[in-house]
Formats: structure tokens, C-alpha cells, sequence
């Protein structure tokens, strides 16, 4: 069971269960959907952008437990961020979640998003935990067409 | 509980009976119509020692693998066949006048007549190598579609198809201006024989069905589906690939025009398929694809193809596969076809009922006819993360839609939990299976 706990940790268990900002967000600004053709997982994320700052950040859609708790600890943890923040944070997650951690990261700034590191042991998951992130990309790149992760 | 329970007892009995010979696998197949019933019980400890990849523990467990309708596990006897091959016999086929080239040939060959003889089709050029049975449904799309099919004519499909019988249909459709027409189903998912009626009329130029579906498990009322395109003089293509691992088919008694299913999902190697043709229509049938062997003699001004069933095999063909399969088919005709769909109706009613014991776990596919396949959902925990437990659990089962897009949407689900037969499975493993339903439970609780 020791590696499933890696995997399926307390918080993604409770974001998977209560998701945060799970809602269409009225006078959201940009948005975009992200879709995992393997699994028929999707995923739409909606941004209010304030000039360069995410003023808010919200998600609908349907996933298993990683790719909902996934969304929802993102959309928790941008809130406030500025653009370059969050595409800082979207390779960063990237390179967490794939085991390929090539910068050094700020552990404060990391913190939240550390329970992800499980995902690595996992490929076949690696997409559900990055999908909203992929969305999100596209979404602050103002790219229209849904964004697949295969 | 009840009805399961006492047709597993049976199966226990059984079990405990005096072991009989290891299945003998014969090199040659009995003759046709003289199919051999085999006279030993039907022992599913026995059949297990037969696979060695059973043998294994996944993340300190038993091995209990239910994706069957993936693809299913070899029998020693076909991995020492490909082995055997290569090492003694690896030759091309159909133009070497040396001796290698000569057994290889004739076990090729061989294999044709198996699978004859396994589908009991009238001739074994009626039987043609492909890679799956993806290829077989591109290869009827492509040859016998591309001569018929035109501007305004309709295919009619159901809508528990499998992508592969979708897709092929689709480009055809696309390129020729044609039509799909899509057979309902009902919420047990069955196909709705009276609003299939009304679809065929004279712009159908072809019927393809499932016989299983690999999504629900439900047996299609094949017979009476052709029997109905028949009457409007429609040709059936029958996707097979879901069915012949589990039930006796008999294509001159289906009548079906066309068959097409997988070596790698009835115990044979994977690259491995075959499509069944009736003789009159493949000799109409421009070919596939040029090539090699699929010629009789060939200028730069024009081509003479070769007969049936060489003109659908142009290259040289994945001929250790096919050998693999005949071995597999000697093997599954050494148990015996009846008393593999006996062993797994039991499990599969055993299953059925234990899972519908579950509370919050739902069955979606319902059908009064099944076979060897149980796609449920679970609360609303999602079907990846139940079969990432269930890995945990060394149980493998698949989650996702099956490719059967269209069918889950019908149903209403993204995606299910798919738990799929095969002759070695026991009822232990089942208890396994359940055990670890619990666990995902506990874990998303």
C-alpha cells in the first residue's frame, strides 16, 4: 500500500473529493479546454486576467482522482499569480511530476504542488496530473483549440 | 447470491476430481467435422500451469489478470511454437524450393486449415491472413467498400461498436460521399432489432456488426442480424474479435458474409488476424494492397493477380503468428471450445453476482446474453483510479472507454471499470477482484 499512498496522498484525496473553484467562472477573460484522448478525461479552465495577474482561476470538467485534485490545487494555488509566475510554475510542474527536476526549485513556492512528486513513480498518470496545467498553458497563451495531452 | 453460488459448485467439484492428462496438444488438427471431445474434466488449476505468465506475483500478489478482452495470455504450447520456428524452421514461404522454405510453408498453410476447420468455414481459401482485426475491417472498407459503396448508399453499424468498426467505415464514407446509418441500442445495451429493420432499405450497401461487444460484454443476436440484411440481399460483416475467444462460431451456420477477428485475443501472438470472406465475393474483390506473393505474374504494362487466398496477402506475412495461431486453436480445441464457454458462463454469473453485491458499484451493460466481459462503475470514484488500486492489488483489469466512445456516451458513463474472462480465470480470483474493491473504497472513501 506504501507506494499507493505516495501516489493518492491525503491532500489530492481531499481535493478529489471537495474541489476547489470547481465552477464556470463568470467574466472570465480567457479560457481553455485540455483533453486526454486515452482515458476521454477533460478538462476546461477559466481565467479572469487583470492585465498580467490572475485575478481569478476556476475549472469544470471530469477526471479521475489526480487530474481533479491536480486542477483544483492549481486553480488554488495561482490565484493572484501573475502570467509569468504561473508559466513558470507550469515547466516546473512539468518537470515534478515527469521525476526531472532540472532547476532548482523554491520549496517555499513548490510546497502545495509537492504532493504531486508521487506521479512520477506512475507514468501512465503523468497526463491526468498535468492535464489542467496543459489547459492552463493554453489558456494564458490564448491558443483556441483544445489542448490534448497525447 | 443464490443462483451463482450454486452454479459455481459444480465448478468446485470438479475441482476436486482426479486430475486427468495434461492437455495434449496435437500437431494436426482432427479432420473436419470429427473435432475431437476431449474426455478429461475440465481443470482450471491445470489449464493455469499451461500459462507460465500466470505464474507470476505484481507488486508482491498474485497475478490475477482480467484484461482478457485486451488481449489474452499465451499457453506455453504457442510460445514454444514461435520459438520452434525460428529456431528450426524460419524460411519464407511459397517460393523456396529448399526444405526450410518447404516446412514453413506447410505450417503455415496448416494453420489456414485450422482455422478452417475453427470457424467452420467451407474452403481454406476462404481464409485470409491479416495483421488483426482492425486489418480485416480496413481490408473489407478498402477492397470489397471501395468497389460498392458510392455517392448517397448507406453501412449500417450499432452503437456499441468498437472504433476499428467505426473508423474504416467512416473514411470510406467520407471519400465516396456515402452515409452511416447507427443501430440504437437499449439501456441493458442490446440492439434494438426493430429500429435496425427500418434502417436497411435499398441505399445499404453493407451491415457490420459486433458480434460481443468488448465495452458490455453482450452477445449481438448475430444470426437474426444477418438474417434481416439478407432479405434486402445486404452483405454482414462480422467483428468477431470479442466472440470467438469465448463461444463455438460457425460461420456457414451464421451465414455471415464476412468474419474478422485477432490471434492475440484467443491465446494466439499478437500481428495476427483473420478475415473470413465467402469464396464468391473475395474472387470479386480487387486486392488490398500490391505486393509480392499476391501476384501471378507481373510486367510493367499489367499485372495478373494471384488466386484466393494469396491475392489479399501481398509480402511476406507474419508467418510464426500464424503458426502461433494454429497452435493456439490445436490447444483450445484440446480443452474444448463448449467447455471453455461453460467454465466462463459459470464465472462470469459468479462475478455478476458478487460484484452486483457491492454497494454503490453499478454494471453497466446488462444484456440477458453475455459473454466474458463486466464494464461497472463505482460510486463517483473514477474508473483510473479503481484500476490503479486494483494494480496495487495484483489485480489488472482496464479502465477508460474502450475504445467505444460512442456507446459509453450512449450510456451515459466517460468511462468504466472492465473486467474480462478467460478460460484460466477461477472464482478464487474473482474473490480477489472484490477484495480489492474494498480496498479502493477505503482508499476514497
Amino acid at each position: 500500500m506504501s507506494d499507493l499512498r505516495e501516489l493518492y496522498q491525503e491532500v489530492i484525496l481531499d481535493h478529489n473529493k471537495s474541489p476547489r473553484n470547481f465552477r464556470k467562472l463568470e467574466g472570465a477573460n480567457r479560457m481553455a479546454e485540455g483533453y486526454n484522448p486515452l482515458c476521454g478525461d477533460h478538462v476546461t479552465v477559466y481565467l479572469h486576467l487583470e492585465g498580467d495577474v490572475i485575478k481569478d482561476i476556476s475549472f469544470q470538467g471530469t477526471g479521475c482522482a489526480i487530474a481533479k485534485a491536480s486542477a483544483s490545487i492549481m486553480t488554488w494555488h495561482l490565484k493572484g499569480k501573475t502570467k509569468g509566475e504561473a508559466l513558470l510554475l507550469f515547466e516546473r510542474f512539468h518537470q515534478l511530476v515527469t521525476g526531472n527536476r532540472r532547476t532548482n526549485l523554491d520549496p517555499l513556492e513548490m510546497e502545495e504542488l509537492d504532493v504531486f512528486s508521487g506521479v512520477s513513480e506512475f507514468p501512465v498518470r503523468v497526463k491526468c496530473a498535468s492535464l489542467a496545467w496543459h489547459a492552463l498553458h493554453a489558456a494564458l497563451e490564448e491558443r483556441e483549440k483544445p489542448v490534448s495531452t497525447l | 447470491m443464490t443462483t451463482a453460488t450454486k452454479a459455481s459448485i459444480p465448478a468446485r467439484v470438479r475441482e476436486r476430481e482426479a486430475l486427468a492428462e495434461v492437455v495434449v496438444v496435437s500437431s494436426t488438427a482432427p479432420p473436419p467435422g470429427l473435432r475431437k471431445v476431449p474426455d478429461h474434466p475440465f481443470e482450471v488449476r491445470k489449464i493455469r500451469d499451461d500459462f507460465p505468465i500466470l505464474q507470476q506475483r505484481v507488486h508482491g500478489k498474485p497475478l490475477v489478470y482480467f484484461d482478457n478482452a485486451a488481449t489474452t495470455q499465451k499457453p506455453q504450447v504457442v510460445i514454444d511454437a514461435l520459438w520452434r520456428y525460428y529456431t528450426a524452421d524460419n524460411a519464407n514461404i511459397h517460393r523456396g524450393v529448399h526444405l526450410l522454405s518447404q516446412r514453413a510453408t506447410q505450417d503455415y498453410e496448416d494453420s489456414r486449415v485450422k482455422v478452417q476447420r475453427f470457424i467452420n468455414a467451407a474452403h481454406s481459401h476462404e481464409v485470409i491472413f491479416v495483421r488483426g482485426a482492425t486489418e480485416g475491417i480496413n481490408l473489407v472498407a478498402q477492397s470489397y467498400g471501395r468497389k460498392h459503396v458510392q455517392a448517397d448508399d448507406e453501412i449500417i453499424l450499432s452503437t456499441m461498436e468498437h472504433h476499428s468498426n467505426i473508423v474504416p467505415w467512416q473514411m470510406l464514407c467520407e471519400e465516396k460521399g456515402a452515409r452511416l446509418r447507427i443501430v440504437p441500442i437499449n439501456d441493458a445495451g442490446e440492439i434494438l432489432l426493430e429500429e435496425y429493420e427500418k434502417l436497411l432499405g435499398p441505399r445499404t450497401k453493407l451491415v457490420s456488426v459486433v458480434h460481443v461487444s468488448n465495452a458490455l460484454g453482450t452477445v449481438n443476436p448475430i444470426r437474426q442480424i444477418i438474417e434481416m440484411a439478407h432479405r434486402h440481399n445486404v452483405p454482414v460483416l462480422v467483428d468477431g474479435a470479442q466472440a470467438v475467444p469465448h463461444l463455438r462460431v460457425d460461420v456457414r451456420d451464421l451465414d455471415c458474409d464476412f468474419y474478422v477477428f485477432s490471434g492475440h485475443k484467443v491465446y494466439g501472438p499478437t500481428g495476427i488476424g483473420i478475415v473470413y470472406g465467402k469464396a464468391d465475393l473475395l474472387e470479386a474483390m480487387p486486392p488490398y494492397q500490391g505486393g509480392g506473393d499476391m501476384i501471378s505474374s507481373v510486367t510493367f504494362e499489367k499485372t495478373t493477380y494471384n488466386t484466393l487466398p494469396h491475392k489479399f496477402e501481398a509480402g511476406t506475412p507474419h508467418i510464426a503468428g500464424g503458426i502461433g495461431l494454429g497452435v493456439a486453436i490445436d490447444y483450445l480445441n484440446g480443452v474444448g471450445l463448449d467447455r471453455i464457454a461453460a467454465h466462463e458462463r459459470e464465472l462470469l454469473a459468479y462475478a455478476t453476482n458478487a460484484l452486483a453485491g457491492i454497494p454503490g458499484l453499478r454494471i453497466i451493460g446488462t444484456a440477458k446474453e453475455k459473454a466474458g466481459v463486466i464494464s461497472f462503475v463505482l460510486d463517483d470514484i473514477h474508473p483510473h483510479d479503481i484500476g490503479q488500486v486494483l494494480d496495487n492489488q495484483g489485480v489488472a483489469i482496464r479502465a477508460g472507454h474502450h475504445c467505444a466512445m460512442p456507446v459509453m456516451k450512449r450510456l451515459g458513463v466517460p468511462a468504466t471499470a472492465r473486467v474480462s474472462l478467460a478460460l484460466y480465470n477461477t472464482e478464487q480470483e474473482i474473490d480477489a477482484l472484490v477484495g480489492g474493491i474494498q480496498k479502493v473504497r477505503e482508499v476514497f472513501q
